[in-house]
This record gives C-alpha cells, sequence and structure tokens, in this order.
C-alpha cells in the first residue's frame, strides 16, 4: 500500500511536472524557436552552397516555419515578459499588434515563397526572402547577443 | 595678505585656464594632406558600407539607407547622443562642407567650426582610414539625397556639454595614427585589419569601455553587457567564450547573411550592420574573418547562458 502511493504520488509528481514545463511559454517558444534554428541553419548551408541542395529537404524548412509561426505569437502572454533567462524585450508587449503582425508576415511569406520552391536558384530567392524576417524581428524585438 | 592671496588665486586661475585652452585646442590636417588624384565616388559608397554610416545616420522611422536626415539615439552611460543630419542638405546637413572639413571630423574629430565631436562618433576608429578613401566617401556622400530633418540636441547633463574639455579625452585618447599596415602579415589580414579596425569600427560596440568611456584595451573585441541597454555584445576573438567555434568561411558567411553556425540570426543593431557587410566584396568579407581569427584570444566577462 505504502509503495503503491509513492509510486501514486511519484507519477502524479512527474505528470505536474510535465504539464508545468507544457505551459512555460517561455520554455516553449525557446524549443519553437531553437526547431527554427536548426532548419535555418540547414538552409544557410545549402543557399551558401555549404551542403547539397536537396529538394524535399528545402521544402520542409518553409514548412517549419509556417508551423513555428501559426502559435509562435500566442507563447508572448502577459506574465512571460521576465524569468527563463528570455531575450524577449518589453517592446513585444508594448507593440502586440506590431508583433503579431510580424510573425505573421513571416509564416505568410514562408507559404508563398516556399510554394516556389523547385531548384538552388529559386530556394535561395525564397529563402532570402523568407529570412529577411529573422533580421527584422531580432532587431526589434529580442535583446542583444550577437 | 588676502589680497595676496586673492591676486596669486587669479593669477593661477587665468594660467591654469591659459594651459587648459592650449592643451584643448583641437587639431587638424595639414592641407597638403588632402592631395591626390580626383575622388571615385563609387568606390565611396564601398567605404560608406564599410563605415556602416547609415546603421546611425538614417532619416529616424523609414527605412531608405540612402537618407542621412540622423536622429537615431546612441545610449550611454553619459547621456544619449543623437546622430545628426550628414546629408547634402546645406544648413541642416554636410552639403556646404569643403573636403577638408569632411576630413577633418572622419580623421580629426573635429567640426567646420572648430568644435571637437564626441566620440560617440567613432573617429577612434576612422582616423586609422586613409585619406583617399576618406575623400572617395565624401564625393560619394554628396550625391545622396537631401534630407531636411533637423538636428537634435544631444541629451547630456553638465559637464559633459563642454565640448572643450573633450580636448583632454583626446589627447589622453586619441592617437592620431593612421592604419599601418603589418609586411610581415598577409595581404588579407592586413586588407582585414584596415576594414575592422578602421572603417568597420568593430572594437566599438564588442569592447568594454573604463569610467572614461575609452575602450579597455586589454579586452579589445571581448564584448560585453550591452551599454544601450537589454542584452549582451558578444566576444568576438577566438575565446572559448567567443568565436573559436567558428571558422573563416562561417564569419565571412555571417557578414554576407547574418546566419551563424546554429541558425541563428543577426539581432539587435547588428541586423543593421550585416545590411551595411553584405555589400561588401566576398574577399573583403574573407579578409575581415582572417583578420578577427588571428587575434589574440581574449577573455571577457563571462556571457549569459542562452
Amino acid at each position: 500500500m505504502k509503495r503503491l502511493i509513492i509510486a501514486a504520488a511519484t507519477i502524479a509528481i512527474g505528470t505536474l511536472a510535465v504539464s508545468a514545463q507544457g505551459a512555460d511559454p517561455i520554455a516553449a517558444r525557446k524549443a519553437s524557436m531553437k526547431t527554427v534554428g536548426e532548419q535555418t541553419g540547414a538552409g544557410a548551408r545549402m543557399a551558401r552552397g555549404q551542403a547539397p541542395f536537396d529538394l524535399a529537404q528545402a521544402r520542409a524548412i518553409f514548412a517549419a516555419y509556417e508551423q513555428s509561426a501559426a502559435t509562435y505569437a500566442n507563447l508572448f502572454p502577459d506574465g512571460s515578459q521576465t524569468g527563463g533567462e528570455t531575450a524577449a524585450l518589453p517592446t513585444i508587449w508594448a507593440n502586440r499588434a506590431a508583433f503579431n503582425a510580424a510573425v505573421a508576415k513571416w509564416g505568410a511569406d514562408a507559404r508563398t515563397e516556399g510554394a516556389k520552391v523547385t531548384d538552388l536558384a529559386t530556394f535561395q530567392a525564397a529563402f532570402g526572402e523568407v529570412t529577411k524576417n529573422c533580421g527584422s524581428c531580432h532587431e526589434t524585438y529580442r535583446a542583444r547577443r550577437n | 595678505m588676502i589680497r595676496r592671496l586673492v591676486m596669486g588665486l587669479a593669477i593661477l586661475g587665468v594660467a591654469g585656464g591659459a594651459v587648459f585652452w592650449w592643451l584643448t585646442m583641437p587639431s587638424r590636417l595639414a592641407p597638403a594632406a588632402l592631395a591626390g588624384p580626383a575622388p571615385n565616388a563609387e568606390h565611396g559608397r564601398l567605404v560608406f558600407a564599410a563605415a556602416g554610416c547609415a546603421s546611425c545616420h538614417v532619416t529616424e522611422g523609414q527605412t531608405d539607407r540612402t537618407r542621412m536626415g540622423g536622429g537615431h539615439g546612441l545610449k550611454s552611460p553619459f547621456g544619449t547622443f543623437y546622430a545628426p543630419n550628414i546629408s547634402p542638405h546645406p544648413e541642416r546637413g554636410i552639403g556646404r562642407w569643403s573636403e577638408a572639413d569632411f576630413a577633418n571630423a572622419m580623421l580629426k574629430g573635429v567640426s567646420p567650426s572648430g568644435e571637437h565631436y564626441y566620440p560617440a562618433f567613432p573617429y577612434t576608429s576612422y582616423q586609422r582610414m586613409t585619406v583617399g578613401d576618406v575623400r572617395d566617401l565624401f564625393a560619394y556622400m554628396k550625391t545622396l539625397p537631401v534630407d531636411p530633418t533637423a538636428n537634435r540636441p544631444h541629451d547630456l547633463p553638465f559637464p559633459f556639454t563642454v565640448r572643450r574639455g573633450l580636448g583632454l579625452w583626446k589627447l589622453a585618447f586619441l592617437d592620431g595614427q593612421p592604419f599601418r599596415p603589418d609586411p610581415s602579415k598577409s595581404a588579407a589580414w592586413n586588407r582585414g585589419a584596415y576594414l575592422v579596425e578602421g572603417p568597420g569600427h568593430c572594437a566599438e560596440c564588442h569592447s568594454p569601455r573604463a569610467f572614461t568611456g575609452a575602450i579597455t584595451a586589454d579586452r579589445r573585441f571581448a564584448g560585453g553587457p550591452n551599454p544601450e541597454g537589454a542584452g549582451w555584445v558578444p566576444n568576438i576573438t577566438p575565446h572559448r567564450d567567443g568565436i573559436a567555434s567558428w571558422s573563416e568561411d562561417d564569419i565571412a558567411s555571417y557578414l554576407a547573411d547574418g546566419f551563424t553556425p546554429s541558425g541563428d540570426s543577426a539581432g539587435g543593431a547588428m541586423a543593421s550592420v550585416i545590411r551595411n557587410t553584405a555589400q561588401l566584396s566576398n574577399d573583403d568579407r574573407a579578409a575581415m574573418a582572417a583578420y578577427l581569427k588571428a587575434l589574440p584570444a581574449r577573455e571577457g566577462r563571462a556571457p549569459p547562458r542562452r
């Protein structure tokens, strides 16, 4: 019986911890950007000619952008301005509509530009266009770090 | 006795004032320094990109990077400096400046009327530039659109409002030396050294500063907390906290497209810097990378965890 209670408690605590992590918007947005970064790193290597061009991989990059962009703006609720070593700037909350629009533009660009990709040249053009969104958002909404 | 003391103090005061005046006199280029072939405005366009003029002087609130109406605020521990209008506007910009006026601003930090500029204008780096590059840059800047934006006064407390005092700062921290190539190093290293230390003025943001506002020499390029607010300016020496894991190709590519090896993208003020370096030649970006990788690895303050 005692064992059972301990086991149940352990599972309960574990479940709580997992759901708490799921509800942690700072961790969630970091995870989302980590995926985006991995995709962008792969895309940059192909665009630069450091890696061979792969059409399926190229399309997956834009799909991943679109997927992240669909929920990304929701990961900045009130109360998540600080903590978790976030680099998000208060500008996000002060200019909520502009921030949401910037994220939406990124997703829309990924869909439109991604559809144009057939070979390396069209990929370079599309990747360059969509990733302009990276710099413009990070310039305004993220604390300096690179 | 009292009268003598007052007299003595008055004499000391006048003498001190005269010494201060003499020490803080602005130094100018000799007119002969500007001799040379006709300037090349097309090359000046590249110098304009290398020197990052648009990053601070672009007219606030619009995106045309050839409109140099100024207005960008540069925060510092001394106060906020507002970049002035450097478009060819006759009154508000530099439309009436002579080539000598422009060269004295860039290489000596002195205005046409003989005032010292604040080193927020990075003449501590620009002083390394060749006279030829400065003349080409001026020829290019005269072709840019005229912008009527009025200059915003700097937001500084006393005594930093006394520009004459900057003469003392310059005596201590402005060596007046042009870039000198090192013949024992490769042509690429020398080109990179010139671009990074001169027009590129990379050290101005990527180095910590002492209370005097001067760069801490033994931590040059080692980064530190962002002096302008939230965030961090990274170490760009080949230290493990810096660019030890980056190849020269990683750096040169980053200066072209803004992507780090891990797929992150340049943010903050660096996003604008990339828009400048993207306009340089591949050779110039590779040269900057070669120079940065050859810097001594310097430890800076520990960067924040990601």
